[in-house]
């Protein structure tokens, strides 16, 4: 891979294309998890980000790692700008995960809402991720709005389903500038690698690693996977045939014209 | 248990309307146990409940405070009712369900179902379901760990009063039960919740009595104002109250309300609530839903198991959350699950004993049929028993419990339990313990906006 396959989130950096949820985690596992999946980007709940409590998650994320901030609980955008500025306060930075969800049962993002939010934040000068449910229209109102990358959804939160909605997170890699970041539903390494081969500009994992029987392997798979899959993309994936390939049987008449 | 001895006053539709008399006359015959709230001038709400239309106060006053005076079935004039026939829905179905018909085979179909839909949930708090224990914990676990990863939160109740207005045969609070009663005032409220924030717990649970007099929304609006300045997440178990009410408690700084609607079978529930506004068993069914309207983030819901059948108890609770979420998608939904203990002042009510497997089948069914909901066990189980289901399904605990009124820094003049807790361990024992079995204890996982 080309050693300097770097990606931008506003004015940061990153190499990683790995970023790990800690929402399930023992935070003692935390740490462990983001060395061994060579994450730099770890995403935080604002709501978790405790002041005051002597185990904070704070703590137990490594120094260099980058935080997200998430808005988790906000069912509106009012509620997920003041999510975000109460992050902004605990010294999280202006980077941003919106999450605004008014349904317990299936976690799905409000999209409409979502671009209330970007719009919002990015003109407080944020730098916004928001997480959607993956509508194209959509995605092109947060671009407008000032988002600094779209995170669609691969499946429900925490289903491990994979990407069960990959055809239109494909139309969205082709048809948005921003990056594409696959953010919810990943189940194994494989469905990580293959959003990657997609095009994919980077996956987050939470639950996958969180659940596993050994989080620090499962972690350093999933980082491997991105890897793999990043590579393949950008090697250029070799053709797949459904048949094996006959010479010209429709167009071969072609080449008969004369004879 | 002491059953009572005169005939309920259940089916009241066919008792005959008496003509509305004099304020004065229909006080004394509410007194007199002659006539019942259910001879009054009413209208239908829904098939199973009723709505009074006209009662003056001093009569409404005398019925609210004489046993069997109230009609279970009848909301009085002053309660919000908000229509909608889930009531009817949930009692229905529950009145339908039959446990014994289940088969092994229907729990074999459900348990390897991708998803477990309000028909299904029986099947699981089936007695043909009880075999299967260990399979519906792995699968309750699976759930819990995709949902909740291995969070395990923490919360502490503070009993501000134990007045109570109603009769509650089996509660220690019930209000013949002569128990020393007690009610913190400002500056008590203050010293305790300070003594409870000190621990470093940050989320409290506000309870009192159901003596809406003595704790009037007022009293306890203050008392979550200051509860907010001190903890992050605040949540309320008084009683039920108008859409208005939440709205003011809201406003005070409360994310969530808990009602136990202790049962849904309404023939038990009439002879188990003597006396007292929570003897209107529709009221009380409705209460989450006036709370997400008047605002509340979340909603807590339990039957006390052992009051009746607690199978059919279990599964109108679970079908009572299902449309609650149906209605308020973006409603925090919970569960908890109290048995009955034995507590000072109150009658044991004899009903069936639920044991621990029992207990543990119905929040394994939970967690299956509703995997995203919370599920909170009390200090009323044992260490034992608490530390290995937050494994399983639970998801909340107390820590530091005391069910007492002005325990935690016994300044006041303290009011007995409301009942005897088996689990008296303190917050640092409690996280031990937690991290022992592989949880990570979390004070708090919301912000208020």
């Amino acid at each position: 891979m080309a050693a300097n396959d770097t990606w931008k989130l506003g004015n940061k950096e990153f190499s990683s294309r790995f970023i790990l949820g800690s929402g399930k985690f023992r935070l003692d596992l935390v740490r462990a998890a983001v060395e061994d999946a060579g994450a730099e980007i770890v995403t935080l709940a604002v709501r978790r980000a405790n002041t005051g409590q002597e185990d904070s998650i704070l703590d137990a994320i490594p120094s260099g790692v980058t935080l997200l901030p998430n808005t988790s609980g906000a069912r509106t955008a009012e509620e997920a700008v003041r999510i975000a500025r109460l992050a902004r306060e605990l010294g999280c930075g202006d980077l941003v995960k919106v999450e605004v969800i008014r349904d317990t049962k299936y976690l799905l993002p409000d999209n409409a809402e979502t671009v209330r939010a970007t719009e919002l934040l990015a003109a407080d000068g944020f730098t916004v991720l928001p997480y959607m449910y993956p509508d194209l229209n959509v995605a092109r109102d947060l671009v407008s709005a000032g988002a600094a990358a779209v995170m669609p959804l691969g499946a429900p939160i925490g289903s491990n389903k994979g990407l069960v909605t990959r055809d239109f997170i494909r139309i969205l890699i082709e048809e948005i500038d921003l990056p594409v970041i696959v953010d919810a539903g990943i189940g194994r390494p494989s469905q990580a690698c293959e959003a990657m081969e997609m095009g994919a500009a980077a996956v987050m994992a939470n639950t996958a690693v969180a659940t596993a029987g050994d989080i620090r392997l499962m972690a350093r798979a999933f980082g491997q996977a991105v890897e793999a899959g990043r590579a393949a993309y950008l090697a250029g994936l070799g053709r797949v045939l459904e048949t094996g390939e006959a010479s010209s049987p429709l167009t071969g008449f072609l080449e008969e014209e004369g004879r | 248990m002491a059953e009572p001895t005169q005939t309920e006053p259940l089916q009241a539709e066919k008792r005959p309307a008496a003509a509305c008399a004099a304020p004065a006359d229909v006080a004394s015959a509410l007194r007199a146990g002659t006539v019942t709230t259910a001879d009054l001038p009413r209208e239908p709400v829904g098939t199973r409940a009723y709505r009074l239309t006209e009662l003056a106060p001093e009569a409404l006053d005398a019925a609210i405070h004489t046993d069997r005076a109230l009609d279970p079935l009848t909301f009085l004039p002053d309660m919000d009712d908000l229509g909608g026939g889930m009531f009817d829905r949930v009692l229905d179905a529950a009145e339908a369900y039959d446990p014994d018909a289940v088969t092994a085979a229907d729990v074999r179909r459900v348990l390897a179902a991708d998803t477990v839909g309000p028909e299904d949930f029986g099947v699981l708090l089936a007695p043909a379901a009880a075999p299967f224990l260990e399979q519906m914990a792995e699968r309750a676990q699976r759930e819990r760990v995709r949902w909740f990863g291995t969070n395990v939160q923490f919360f502490t109740p503070l009993y501000l009063a134990n007045y109570c207005e109603n009769r509650c045969v089996y509660c220690g609070f019930n209000c013949e039960s002569g128990i020393r009663r007690a009610q913190l005032d400002e500056s008590e409220i203050i010293a305790e919740l300070d003594a409870i924030a000190a621990t470093g717990q940050e989320e409290i649970l506000l309870l009192t009595g159901e003596d809406p007099v003595r704790s009037s929304v007022d009293y306890i609006a203050r008392a979550c104002e200051l509860a907010a300045e001190r903890f992050r997440t605040v949540g309320v178990e008084i009683y039920p109250a108008n859409v208005a009410d939440y709205a003011r408690l809201r406003a005070a700084g409360v994310d969530y309300v808990t009602v136990f609607q202790e049962t849904y079978d309404p023939a038990r529930y009439g002879k188990l609530h003597l006396r007292g506004r929570k003897r209107i068993m529709p009221y009380r069914f409705e209460a989450q839903e006036r709370a997400l309207r008047g605002g509340m983030r979340g909603v807590a819901f339990a039957p006390l198991l052992g009051l009746a059948d607690f199978r059919r108890d279990a599964l109108a609770c679970g079908l009572h959350a299902w449309e609650i979420q149906r209605a308020y998608p973006a409603a925090e939904i919970s569960f908890s699950c109290p048995r009955m203990r034995p507590a000072a002042g109150a009658v044991t009510p004899g009903g069936p004993h639920v044991s621990e497997a029992q207990l543990l089948q119905v929040v394994c069914a939970y967690r299956i049929f509703m995997p995203f909901a919370g599920l909170t066990v009390s200090s009323r189980e044992s260490a034992r028993f608490r530390d290995h289901v937050a494994t399983i399904t639970a998801t909340k605990v107390s820590a530091g419990v005391s069910t007492g009124v002005g325990e935690h820094t016994h300044q006041a003049d303290e009011g007995d339990d409301q009942f005897e807790i088996a689990d008296t361990r303190d917050l640092p024992t409690m996280c031990v313990a937690m991290r022992e079995m592989g949880l990570e204890p979390v004070m708090n996982d919301h912000v208020l906006v």
